[in-house]
């Protein structure tokens, strides 16, 4: 937000800015002095904003020909759609910021956007980052920003006063949660106003699901697992529903909102919130103990020696194939995907976990949530969402597990609902085998 | 005594009414005046400071300041298209009452079709992209035309209804024929309700976000509507530029209103003879 | 209150030949002509008959914005699959006849008192009218935030008064209502100017009448008020009940059909479905809406209109 004080004149460069900027794209190509005008799409999320703007300030400074013009779209489902329309009617941005994974597959990349297999632009991205930006074998994007930790955000000073340890097994974490309650704070924190936020218990139980089965997202994705009759996966939706069941959320938890959540997180007035950990650092710079009193652990599931943590891979950066200035676009993705990048964004935005490009470091003094993370990936024990190993995902998951977390739908019921949403949408997309 | 019950009814229901409808535009215009901090409380509590320029000023500045770009968009768009049905709806209207008939049952048929059938969002897309219009304020405001026609309709035919059929045939025997007759002659007679379906159809356009979020995507071309939609996740800690906002654009139409304020039952009042 | 079309004839001109009769039907015939229709009529064919006449073929095919496949009535069976349409269906008739009967009651009740020889009148007038002009995002917006269970103004209000209210828009028994209560504040405005102006229409003879017959107040409004401002009544159903069935935007910012899907309407499925980009299944639920509406709208309008004729 800018606060700058500015009154005199403002209202002429407004009028002036509004008419420029109102027409067209300005894509075209700039006469004369020979710059290029770059249009870059990003969701409207506060950490993306401030990703994309340290990406393209640090690219402008090494590239005084190239300018790039960030725009913003709404997230969610929304700006799922919005990104669809204009993939599919020609008038993408030159690069757009996205998710990579599941939802990049409805995207139909191979028609809509620049193949960047065996190009130098992947040069220094990690190999076993491409599979989520590549459908059937080849790669259209670079990672932006890093990957996260999908789990328990939990409140260290609320562990320390109670003389708590971060649980090996489900079992030790009901009864941490015991005792939390018995201490007079929320172990639970549910945010159900922002339903998205009530998957985390499902989707970020997935490294025991795999755990226990490692075929399923195979079978899953070939229609043959489900949900409801693999006791690994259901296992998500009873944890949901237990937590309900016991009363371990916090009152009002229906309209709670993410932000409410974190907060409540940050100022121990509740203990555990099942979260992403890129949640954590845009609040850091409003409330400084976030870098320091919050830490990450997974979900943790029934066999203390197999303990995870569940990885979301970090959204993608691509280029529109009707973008008429493909060689500049392939050296900003080529500048995304390098340390320098990283450490330009470092600066701005906390990291929430690990980059997926080699040679970028975290920074010394990273937040706890990243640290805490790192060690899992630096053992060995973590594992991708299922959405980034399986281009099925039911869209009503989000709603699915707010009526089991509200205790609505028996646990049971809520995945075989969730079966059936799969189905449809895998039937919508026309996927084989369904 | 029976006086004083009265006054004493009166007065609760004046409470009542004033509370219940007042209290939360109170609510928005204190939120929007108050400092970051103490917005986030949400509570309902008088300011203890007073940045309103500060707020006002972050609020037009936001995103290079796009709430302007969308003023211009939302004016355009609700002025042409407002003038558009005005128009078109009661030179059909006209017609319509004038001149029963088969024609006259085809066209009261698609005046109730367009009230009831929801508009179907994706093959709008589509043809607006056949005829080059997707995108552009001019589709957009046709696409409004469109949606919003059968409403005024409805008030235009039951207020001609009204004018004394004397009147065409007085102009039909100075020779004032077709187009000439309804605009010389009817046209003029129509301002209140003219008024009524300029209010209510600029109230109902400027405040559309699901259609310009649709037919006209994209930051450069955003109306205030959809600035606001926006706004929501932007701004999701900083509770008194949100509110802000909401006051902002609610102004123009309160704006409005308050031009037009007696006149709107005026225009009514044939309208509601027969709906 | 019939229409007025029947207005005087031509025929009480002086000496009318059969002849001149003709001429000036003719004449009449060219005063009105159907060429005034063309400008309404093309834009409403074009941008909005066309695509709902297109939605009844996209139905039939499964569509992804890059290629589209026939699939026959496949999109239909599937939506009446749709797992949550039954309490979708349960929700539309809910809110429609909760927002349509609040609207004609407080509406008329309203209609009464702002033109009854009340001091603050034009003030009153204004107030109620005023959340009609609010749109629809921000009304949601400011709403979510008054009904809050803790910081709330409205259960702070309450609990003023030693009531405990609860969570309303996150708890599944309120949810739906409270929109609904919401939807009535925002819409009950339009509605009250409906009826002040079906009342101010009410020829003072039938009040005098009642006065002579020596009527009180009750008398007044239960056999002048009521039955002859049935007109307003007449519009206010129908505007509100057909808003309460297509009703989306409002239930969409408050309560995006949450808590679960105990909120949702067939409008709201719809939606969602269209966001998932399963563009085929979600026009054959608009078409489906849209037999469903009219299934409901154009009896109700014939008996309404009906009753208006005997009134």
């Amino acid at each position: 937000m800018k606060t700058s004080h500015r009154m005199t004149g403002a209202a002429l460069a407004v009028l002036v800015t509004a008419a420029l900027t109102s027409c067209g794209s300005g894509s075209g190509p700039e006469s004369g002095s020979g710059t290029v005008t770059l249009e870059f799409l990003v969701d409207n999320s506060q950490a993306t904003m401030d990703t994309a703007k340290a990406l393209a300030d640090a690219f402008m400074q090494a590239n005084p020909t190239i300018t790039i013009e960030t725009e913003t779209r709404p997230g969610g489902s929304e700006g799922d759609n919005i990104v669809k329309t204009r993939l599919s009617t020609g008038d993408m941005s030159d690069v757009f910021w996205y998710n990579s994974g599941s939802l990049l597959q409805a995207l139909n990349p191979a028609q809509t956007m620049v193949d960047l297999t065996g190009d130098p632009v992947l040069a220094n991205v990690q190999k076993d980052f491409l599979p989520v930006v590549s459908q059937a074998g080849k790669a259209y994007g670079v990672p932006a920003g890093t990957a996260m930790g999908g789990g328990i955000l939990y409140n260290r000073k609320v562990y320390d006063q109670l003389g708590l340890k971060p649980p090996k097994t489900w079992a030790e974490f009901m009864a941490n949660n015991d005792k939390i309650k018995a201490a007079g704070i929320t172990p639970v924190i549910g945010t159900f106003k922002d339903t998205w936020t009530s998957q985390l218990f499902v989707l970020g139980d997935f490294y025991n699901v795999q755990a226990a089965v490692p075929a399923f997202a195979q079978d899953y994705t070939a229609n043959k697992a489900k949900f409801a009759t693999t006791p690994a996966a259901l296992a998500g939706f009873e944890h949901l529903a237990e937590i309900h069941a016991k009363g371990h959320m916090q009152e009002g938890f229906g309209s709670a909102t993410n932000d409410q959540g974190m907060k409540m997180l940050v100022e121990g007035k509740g203990a555990h919130y099942p979260m992403l950990s890129a949640q954590l650092p845009p609040l850091v710079s409003s409330m400084p103990q976030a870098a320091t009193d919050v830490g990450f652990f997974g979900i943790p599931g029934a066999d203390a020696a197999r303990n995870g943590a569940t990885i979301w891979e970090p959204p993608g950066i691509y280029i529109a194939r009707t973008s008429e200035h493909v060689a500049e676009a392939k050296k900003f993705l080529a500048f995304v995907a390098s340390p320098a990048a990283a450490d330009a964004v470092n600066k701005v935005v906390q990291p929430a976990g690990p980059y997926r490009i080699t040679g970028a470091k975290l920074p010394e003094d990273a937040i706890q949530v990243a640290k805490d993370l790192q060690v899992y990936v630096d053992e060995g024990r973590t594992a991708p969402a299922l959405e980034f190993v399986s281009p099925v995902k039911g869209p009503s998951l989000e709603q699915i597990t707010v009526a089991v977390g509200s205790g609505l739908t028996p646990a049971a019921e809520g995945a075989a609902q969730y079966d059936k949403d799969v189905a449809k949408q895998a039937k919508q997309l026309g996927l084989a085998g369904w | 005594m029976r006086a004083l019950r009265r006054l004493g009814a009166e007065t609760v229901a004046l409470v009542l009414a004033t509370v219940i409808f007042l209290v939360p535009f109170a609510f928005m215009l204190l939120t929007a005046v108050k400092d970051r901090t103490q917005a986030t409380d949400l509570d309902f509590s008088w300011p203890t400071s007073w940045p309103v320029v500060e707020n006002f000023l972050a609020v037009v500045e936001a995103r290079d300041y796009v709430l302007l770009r969308a003023y211009v968009n939302s004016t355009i768009l609700t002025v042409a298209s407002v003038a558009l049905i005005v128009v078109f709806a009661s030179m059909a209207a006209f017609v319509l009452q004038r001149r029963p008939g088969k024609v006259a049952k085809l066209a009261d048929f698609l005046v109730l079709s367009g009230l009831i059938i929801p508009p179907a969002v994706v093959p709008t897309i589509w043809l607006l992209q056949a005829l080059g219009l997707f995108k552009t304020l001019p589709g957009l405001i046709l696409a409004e035309v469109a949606f919003n026609l059968s409403f005024a309709m409805l008030l235009f035919r039951a207020f001609i209804a009204a004018i004394p059929r004397e009147l065409d045939e007085a102009a039909q025997i100075d020779g004032c024929g077709g187009l000439r007759l309804f605009f010389r002659v009817i046209f003029p007679l129509l301002r209140p309700v003219t008024i009524t379906v300029i209010l209510t159809s600029s109230v109902a356009i400027f405040n559309d976000f699901v259609n310009p979020l649709y037919l006209l995507p994209g930051d450069e071309n955003a109306t205030v509507q959809v600035t606001l939609y926006n706004f929501q996740s932007q701004y999701n800690t900083q509770w008194n530029l949100l509110f802000m906002d909401i006051v902002l654009i609610t102004i123009p139409p309160l704006l409005l209103f308050v031009f037009f304020n007696r006149k709107i039952v005026a225009g009514m009042t044939a309208g509601a003879i027969k709906g | 209150m019939t229409r007025q079309d029947a207005g005087p004839r031509t025929g009480s001109g002086p000496g009318p030949g059969p002849g001149h009769a003709r001429a000036s039907r003719r004449r009449r015939g060219s005063a009105y002509p159907y060429a005034l229709y063309l400008p309404a009529a093309v834009v409403y064919l074009v941008i909005f008959l066309v695509p709902t006449v297109m939605a009844f073929y996209f139905a039939l095919t499964r569509w992804t914005l890059f290629d589209s496949e026939f699939v026959g009535l496949q999109n239909f069976r599937d939506f009446l699959a749709e797992q949550n349409l039954r309490i979708g269906f349960q929700n539309t008739l809910v809110y429609a006849v909760v927002t349509s009967g609040l609207k004609v009651v407080l509406g008329l009740l309203l209609g009464v008192l702002l033109t009854s020889k009340l001091k603050l009148r034009g003030f009153l007038r204004s107030v109620v009218f005023f959340p009609v002009l609010v749109s629809t995002v921000a009304v949601g917006i400011t709403f979510s935030v008054l009904l809050k269970p803790d910081t709330g103004l409205v259960n702070q209000a309450l609990a003023v008064v030693g009531v405990d209210g609860g969570d309303w828009l996150g708890d599944a028994t309120t949810a739906l209502l409270s929109v609904a209560l919401v939807d009535v504040w925002k819409g009950v405005g339009l509605a009250t100017v409906i009826y002040i102006a079906g009342i101010m229409s009410i020829p003072s003879e039938y009040y005098q009448a009642v006065a002579v017959d020596g009527g009180g107040a009750w008398h007044r409004f239960r056999h002048v008020t009521l039955p002859l401002s049935w007109p307003a009544t007449y519009s206010v159903i129908i505007l509100s009940f057909i808003g309460g069935l297509r009703s989306f935007d409002l239930i969409w910012t408050m309560t995006r059909g949450g808590p679960g899907f105990t909120s949702d309407t067939i409008a709201s499925i719809i939606y969602k479905q269209y966001q998932a980009g399963f563009f085929g299944l979600s026009t054959a639920g608009n078409v489906l809406l849209f037999l469903i509406v009219t299934a409901i709208a154009v009896p109700l309008n014939h008996y309404l209109g009906k009753r208006q004729v005997t009134a």
